[in-house]
């Protein structure tokens, strides 16, 4: 599939229509598992500690890959269930709605996965997915005093992310 | 045009109590298809578990590249999931009725075994035709 754009980030693609805020939550995780990023606008219920949580996320999305993978009905090739994919091997989901929430994933070929928790009733949301990843590589990646694997803590992609995200319809 | 690949009844355990493959390609063998209907199970509690908000019942609908799947779980706890084309409309009303079926033809069958693998004939044969009216693509695929 198309990833990348040009070298500077994308216009923003959505036009808000709506005020107010449809994000609940929002992960970032590279390729180890590790939570790069984690913020809340809006949860009122937490299951688990944070640790737990980030952990039974990062573990949902492997898992929910390897099951697409197996599932997927056009491919005749198929590795065995389990066997962990390389990113962008194999059909990926995209998203997932429960009764109370939608998930959007989206995982780049550097095995940087972004997921956002909105409301269920959202549309599609991988254009806006692209542009937090241009955000992260605007802000994050091309900042020299960042160590790549390491939690992130800039302020600039903290703010334009969640003008960004308050932005979504 | 739209077309369902696969369905999938899990018993409340988690076991595959029926499995229906109309694809082609993507055909699975028994054990893996008994591993992916656990897979999803053990998914569809802990995307329960993740919820922002109180009240979650799991995963309706899952978006894949290359298909969708739509899943309905019963009061008891049984599901049913269905593996279609991207797209494809009215498959939640398709699985109401697959659950209809089900406990029409396999549920108040007398010799039927709760939790058992379905072997209704019955059940079989209405199902194709509920199915047969929305696979008008596959055919000739």
């Amino acid at each position: 599939m198309q990833f990348f754009g040009g070298s500077e980030i994308n216009p923003s693609p959505q036009v808000p229509t709506a005020s107010g805020n449809n994000a609940h939550m929002m992960y970032v995780f590279n390729r180890n598992g590790v939570c790069l990023l984690y913020k809340e606008w809006n949860r009122p219920l937490h299951t688990l500690n944070p640790q737990q949580d980030h952990k039974l996320m990062f573990g949902l999305l492997f898992s929910l890959k390897s099951l697409t993978a197996k599932m997927d009905p056009v491919n005749a090739d198929k590795g065995n269930l389990g066997v962990p994919q390389l990113p962008g091997q194999g059909c990926s989901f995209h998203s997932f709605r429960t009764n109370t929430y939608k998930l959007s994933f989206m995982e780049t070929p550097s095995g940087i996965k972004i997921i956002l928790v909105t409301h269920p009733k959202t549309g599609d949301l991988r254009e806006s997915l692209k542009y937090i990843y241009g955000l992260y590589v605007e802000y994050v990646v091309k900042n020299p005093i960042y160590n790549p694997g390491s939690p992130i803590k800039s302020e600039l992609f903290n703010t334009a992310l969640d003008q960004y995200v308050r932005s979504i319809s | 045009m739209a077309a369902i690949y696969s369905l999938y009844i899990i018993n409340k355990s988690g076991g595959l109590i029926f499995y229906k493959d109309c694809g082609t390609k993507g055909r699975m063998d028994t054990n893996d298809s008994l591993r992916v209907a656990s897979l999803w199970h053990s998914m569809h509690a802990i995307s329960q578990q993740l919820s922002p908000v109180n009240g979650c019942s799991g995963i309706e609908l899952l978006q894949a590249d290359t298909f969708d799947l739509h899943c309905f779980q019963s009061l008891p706890g049984t599901k049913f999931f269905v593996v279609c084309e991207p797209g494809t409309p009215h498959m939640e009303s398709l699985l109401r009725y697959i659950y209809e079926l089900y406990t029409d033809y396999v549920l108040k069958n007398p010799f039927y075994e709760i939790e058992m693998p379905i072997r209704c004939e019955l059940f079989d044969i209405n199902l194709s035709q509920a199915v047969q009216s929305d696979r008008v693509a596959l055919l000739g695929r």
